[in-house]
C-alpha cells in the first residue's frame, strides 16, 4: 500500500509535468488564446491535470489507509498536500475562466512545491499524542486548502507581472520579477542538490561546540561549505568547511540554505546566458494574448474564494482545536501568529482593493507579497522559529 | 435645520449625496464631468465625507477611513511578525530568567528584544492601543458606510437618469423597432436566471445577491464581538488558568473552584509505539529514524464534588462525580471546568527503605520505610532499636554556609539526618545520610542506615481551565464567518434596461466579478436581439485578437 502511494504521487508529478507542456502548446496556438474557445492543446492539458490530480488523490487515499490517519502530519505530507490543493483550485478556476495560460503557471509552481515536499523525510510516521484528533484532519486540509486557493493569486499576479512588466528597459519592477524568478530556480537548486547527495548517501558527522559550551554532533548531509562552532570533521574523507559559524546560528541549516542560493544562482545565470535575457523576459512571449484585466480578476477573485477558507481553516478550525489540545484557542504561538498575519495581508488586500489604484499591477505584486508569507508560514516558521508547530 | 440636497426628479436627499438615491443623477459638481460614475457606496452621503468642523467629526472622520483601517492592520501585522522573532516569554523554559536568557540564547540582539519588551509584545500597552484601534476602527467605518447605503439601496428606482446609465462600466444601446417584445423575452429570461425584477414607466431594473452588499458589514460586526469577548476575559470570574500537579494515589482539591472539586489520580501513564505491537509496524521505519515516539500520555482520574455547604474548619463530605481518563486532546469536562493534560514526571520517589545496620558486623537490625510526603518522626524497631527522624530535607543541597536546606517540597533528592538509638548507644548516633552520601557529624558511628530500595509512583500535571466568554468568541466566529461568505461568494449584480424612442438601453453593474456579470448579460441576450454592451473599461487592444 505504502510502495503503491509513493508511485501514484510520481505518476501524478509526471503528469503533471506533461500538462504543462501541453498548456504551453495551447496558448502557443491563437485559437486557444481566447476565452470560450478552447483548442486541443488546452483540452489535453487541463485533462492531464486532471488525471495528475485523481492520481494524487490516490496517494492521498492510500498514504490515509496505509497510516490511519490523514497524511497531513509532517512536512512532507502536509507541503505535498498543499501542492494537490493548488493543483485543485487551479482546476476549479480554469473551468471559470478557461485560460491555458494560467495553468502555465500554475502546474510548475505546483511541481516545485511537490518536488521540494520531496525533500523532506517521507517515512510515515505515527501521531504524536497531540495530533491525535480528528481536528487534525479538518483543520490541516482546511487550512491548506485556503492556502492553495490563496496561491492561485499569486500565479495570476506571476502572469500579469510577466506580461505587463516592460522588458524593453531596466527598472525596480524588472529587478523584482528576477527576484521571484531566482526564488523558483534557487528551488529547482535546492531540490537537485539536496537528491543528489541523498542519492550517493552522503554524511558527515561534525563534532562542534554549541551554545551552552557543550559537545555535540551535527549530520551535514551536503558537503559543508558553513562549519559549526568548532566544528571538527568526523567522517574520513569528506569535504572541510570554508566557514565556520558562531554558535548560535544552526550551521547546518545555514549550509543548506547557502547551497541552494549558490546553485540556483548557477543555474540562473546558466539561464541568463544561454537565453540573453531576463528570465522573465523569456515568458513574455509565451503571454502576449493573456488579457490582462482578466488575469486582474483571476488573481482578485481567487483571493475572495481562498479568504474565508483560510479563515475557516487556519483560524476558526484551528482556535477550536487548540482549545481542546492546548487548553487554549489562541497561544501566540509562531505559527498561529504568522496565520494571523497571512490573515491581516489578505484583510489588508481586500480593502485596498476597494480604494481606486489598488488594481492591476499595485494589486499583483501585492499577491505576490501574500504568497511569500504563505511560504515563509510554511518553510521558515516550521524549520527555523521552533514553535508548538515543528513537525517536521 | 437639516440641510438636505433636491434632485431635480424631485426626490429630496441628505446633505452630502453624491449620485441621487431615487434616479442616480450626479449631484456633486466635481464629478459631473467623468467618464463614469462611482459607484462605491451607491454614491450616498456618508458622514464622513460630508463634515469635517468639530473634534467628532474629526474623530469620526479619522477612524471611518479606509486608509486609517488599513495602515492599522499593517501595524499590526508588522508588530506581530516581530513577536515571533525569539520566542515569547511564556514559550522559554519555565527556570529560566528571561533577563538572562534572552541574552545567553540569542546574544545582543536577545538583549535587546528583551529589553524593547519584544518579550512580551501581544499584551504590551502599544500593541493593545492599536488593536483597540483597528476595533475601533471597525466600528465607526461600517457605521458611517452601512447605514447610507441601506438607505440608497432601499430607495433606489427603477428607471435611472441617462447619465446614470450612460456612465455605468457596463453599457449599450440597440436599436429596436421591436420594443415591446423584445422586452418581454429579455424579462422572461432573466427572472429564469433568478433576477429580481421591478418595472416602472416600462424602464426594468433586474437586481440579484443584494445581500452581498451587508457581507461586509456583517463580518465586522463578528470581528467587533471577538474583540468584546476578549475583553471581558479580564472580569473577574470569566477566566480560570490554574495549574494542578497531582501524584498517583493523591486527592487534592481543584484550584480555582473555590474547593468545589476534588480529584484523585488513580494513574498516569505514558506509552510509547511499540515495534512490536502489530498495529504499529506501518511505523517501524520512523521509530528506527527518530528513536522513541509517544504514543499516549494518560491520567486515569476521578472527579469529587463537595457535598452540601461546609463552614470554615469544618471538615467537608466529597461524593465521586465521575471516572475519566484524561488524555491529550480529551480532557475532562465538567461544570465550564475543563481539566487538561500538559505536563507530568515520571517515577518520582515517593517512599525510602533502610535498613539500620552494624557497620562493623553488617547485622541489620530491622527495616524503617519512610513515606516521602508524609515522614514520621519515629520509626520502632524491634529489641528496643529505634529510629529518630531529626530533619528531613525533600529536594535538599547545600546553602552558601554550608548547611543543608531544601530547595522546593519535592522529593527529587530527598535526604536524612537520623538519629539511631540501640541497646549500646542509648543516646543514639547522628547520621545524615542523602542518596549515595552519608555523612556522621558527630563523630565515627558504630551503627548506619543502609539504603534498603526505593517506591515511586508517576505525577501528572493538569491545566485547570474555566472560559466563560468561549461561547462570545465563537459567536463573534461565526457571525464573522457568515458575513465574509456571504460577501465574498455572492455579488451584488443589477441591470437596467429601459426604452427610449427606437432603441433599448442596457447598463450593468457589479459590486464585483465583472466576469460574472457579463458572462450572465451575454447569456441573457443570447437568441435575442439585443447587442452585447461595451466594457468601457475594456482596453482598446484587445480589438485586435478579435481578427
Amino acid at each position: 500500500m505504502v510502495e503503491l502511494s509513493g508511485n501514484l504521487l510520481y505518476a501524478s508529478f509526471i503528469l503533471y509535468l506533461i500538462g504543462t507542456f501541453f498548456f504551453g502548446g495551447a496558448i502557443r496556438d491563437k485559437k486557444g488564446a481566447l476565452e470560450k474557445k478552447q483548442n486541443k492543446w488546452a483540452v489535453i492539458a487541463i485533462g492531464l491535470t486532471i488525471l495528475g490530480f485523481v492520481a494524487q488523490l490516490g496517494y492521498f487515499i492510500t498514504r490515509w489507509v496505509a497510516s490511519g490517519h490523514a497524511p497531513v502530519s509532517n512536512l512532507f505530507e502536509f507541503t505535498t498536500f498543499f501542492g494537490m490543493m493548488l493543483v485543485a483550485a487551479f482546476i476549479l478556476i480554469y473551468f471559470i475562466y478557461k485560460t491555458p495560460a494560467l495553468g502555465l503557471f500554475a502546474l510548475p509552481i505546483a511541481l516545485l512545491i511537490i518536488a521540494y515536499a520531496s525533500m523532506f523525510p517521507r517515512e510515515i510516521s505515527p501521531l504524536i499524542p497531540a495530533l491525535q484528533s480528528d481536528w487534525l484532519h479538518i483543520h490541516v486540509t482546511t487550512a491548506a486548502t485556503g492556502q492553495a486557493v490563496l496561491s492561485i493569486s499569486f500565479v495570476a499576479a506571476i502572469l500579469y507581472l510577466v506580461k505587463s512588466v516592460d522588458q524593453t528597459r531596466r527598472s525596480k519592477k524588472t529587478a523584482w520579477l528576477e527576484v521571484i524568478m531566482f526564488a523558483m530556480v534557487a528551488t529547482i537548486g535546492f531540490v537537485i542538490i539536496t537528491s543528489t547527495f541523498s542519492a550517493i548517501d552522503y554524511k558527515a558527522n561534525f563534532k562542534w561546540v554549541n551554545k551552552y559550551d557543550e559537545e555535540a554532533v551535527f549530520e551535514y548531509h551536503l558537503p559543508a561549505l558553513i562549519g559549526p562552532h568548532e566544528g571538527e570533521l568526523m567522517t574520513e574523507g569528506k569535504m572541510e568547511p570554508f566557514v565556520k559559524m558562531p554558535a548560535i546560528i544552526d550551521a547546518n541549516k545555514a549550509n543548506t540554505v547557502v547551497w541552494s542560493l549558490f546553485s540556483g544562482l548557477i543555474l540562473y545565470v546558466l539561464i541568463r546566458l544561454l537565453f540573453r535575457k531576463r528570465v522573465a523576459a523569456i515568458f513574455k512571449p509565451l503571454v502576449k494574448n493573456v488579457n490582462l484585466d482578466l488575469v486582474d480578476e483571476i488573481s482578485y477573485r481567487s483571493i475572495l474564494i481562498g479568504f474565508p477558507i483560510f479563515t475557516l481553516g487556519a483560524l476558526i478550525f484551528a482556535m477550536i482545536w487548540a482549545q481542546i489540545a492546548w487548553t487554549r484557542f489562541w497561544g501566540w504561538d509562531p505559527k498561529e501568529v504568522w496565520a494571523l498575519i497571512t490573515w491581516l495581508f489578505y484583510a489588508a488586500f481586500l480593502h485596498l482593493r476597494l480604494s481606486k489604484g489598488w488594481q492591476g499591477e499595485k494589486s499583483a505584486w501585492l499577491a505576490v507579497v501574500g504568497f511569500a508569507i504563505i511560504m515563509f508560514n510554511l518553510i521558515v516558521v516550521n524549520l527555523i522559529l521552533a514553535g508548538l508547530h515543528s513537525y517536521a | 435645520m437639516k440641510e438636505v440636497v433636491n434632485c431635480v426628479c424631485g426626490h429630496v436627499n441628505p446633505h452630502g449625496t453624491i449620485l441621487c438615491e431615487s434616479c442616480g443623477r450626479v449631484l456633486d459638481e466635481t464629478q459631473k464631468d467623468s467618464k463614469m460614475i462611482d459607484m462605491r457606496y451607491e454614491g450616498s452621503a456618508r458622514r464622513s465625507q460630508t463634515y469635517n468642523k468639530s473634534i467628532i467629526d474629526k474623530i469620526w472622520n479619522f477612524f471611518s477611513s479606509v486608509k486609517v483601517g488599513v495602515s492599522l492592520i499593517v501595524i499590526l501585522l508588522i508588530a506581530s511578525s516581530v513577536g515571533t522573532i525569539f520566542p515569547q516569554e511564556q514559550y522559554i523554559p519555565p527556570t529560566e530568567l528571561p533577563e538572562v536568557f534572552y541574552e545567553k540564547e540569542y546574544g545582543f540582539s536577545g538583549k535587546l528584544y528583551y529589553l524593547l519588551g519584544f518579550h512580551n509584545l501581544y499584551s504590551s500597552w502599544w500593541y493593545l492601543i492599536c488593536i483597540a484601534m483597528l476595533g475601533t476602527s471597525l466600528l465607526i467605518a461600517s457605521i458611517d458606510r452601512v447605514v447610507p447605503l441601506y438607505r440608497s439601496l432601499k430607495k433606489q428606482k427603477v428607471s435611472r437618469h441617462d447619465g446614470f446609465l450612460k456612465k455605468q462600466r457596463i453599457f449599450g444601446i440597440t436599436k429596436t423597432d421591436q420594443q415591446d417584445i423584445e422586452f418581454a423575452e429579455l424579462k422572461k429570461i432573466l427572472e429564469s436566471r433568478r433576477y429580481k425584477i421591478k418595472e416602472e414607466n416600462g424602464n426594468l431594473l433586474a437586481e440579484k445577491g443584494r445581500f452581498a452588499r451587508w457581507g461586509p458589514y456583517v463580518n465586522h460586526a463578528g470581528l467587533i464581538i471577538v474583540l468584546i469577548a476578549g475583553m471581558l476575559r479580564f472580569l473577574p470570574g470569566m477566566y480560570v488558568d490554574e495549574v494542578l500537579w497531582l501524584r498517583e494515589g493523591e486527592t487534592k482539591g481543584i484550584p480555582g473552584t473555590d474547593g468545589r472539586y476534588a480529584l484523585k489520580n488513580n494513574q498516569f501513564k505514558v506509552e510509547i509505539y511499540d515495534k512490536k505491537n502489530k498495529e504499529d509496524q506501518t511505523f517501524n521505519a520512523a521509530i528506527d529514524k527518530v528513536g522513541t515516539i509517544v504514543k499516549n500520555y494518560q491520567a486515569d482520574v476521578t472527579l469529587y464534588e463537595k457535598e452540601g455547604n461546609t463552614l470554615p474548619g469544618e471538615e467537608a463530605k466529597f461524593k465521586k462525580v465521575k471516572d475519566h481518563s484524561i488524555k491529550v486532546n480529551n480532557p475532562l469536562k465538567h461544570d465550564h471546568y475543563a481539566l487538561y493534560q500538559v505536563d507530568f514526571k515520571l517515577d518520582e520517589l515517593s517512599e525510602m527503605s533502610f535498613n539500620l545496620m552494624n557497620k562493623n558486623t553488617k547485622e541489620t537490625f530491622g527495616m524503617i520505610t519512610i513515606s516521602l510526603d508524609d515522614p514520621k518522626t519515629m520509626y520502632k524497631l524491634k529489641d528496643g532499636y529505634s529510629v529518630e527522624l531529626l530533619s528531613y530535607f525533600p529536594d535538599f543541597e547545600f546553602d552558601e554556609n554550608q548547611e543543608p536546606v531544601t530547595k522546593s517540597p519535592i522529593p527529587n533528592n530527598p535526604a536524612f539526618i537520623f538519629n539511631m538509638k540501640t541497646p549500646d548507644k542509648p543516646e543514639g548516633e547522628v547520621s545524615f545520610v542523602a542518596i549515595q552520601q552519608t555523612l556522621e557529624p558527630l563523630g565515627e558511628n558504630t551503627y548506619k542506615m543502609a539504603f534498603a530500595g526505593v517506591d515511586t509512583r508517576n505525577v501528572t500535571a493538569l491545566t485547570v481551565r474555566k472560559d466563560l466568554t468561549l461561547w462570545i468568541f465563537f459567536l463573534g466566529g461565526a457571525i464573522f464567518m457568515i458575513g465574509v461568505i456571504q460577501g465574498a461568494y455572492w455579488n451584488h449584480r443589477r441591470i437596467w434596461i429601459q426604452r427610449k424612442d427606437g432603441e433599448i438601453w442596457l447598463a450593468g453593474h457589479t459590486n464585483k466579478n465583472w466576469h460574472g456579470l457579463k458572462r450572465d448579460i451575454s447569456m441573457t441576450l443570447e437568441g435575442t436581439n439585443i447587442d452585447e454592451p461595451e466594457d468601457q473599461l475594456e482596453p482598446k487592444n484587445l480589438g485586435e485578437l478579435e481578427k
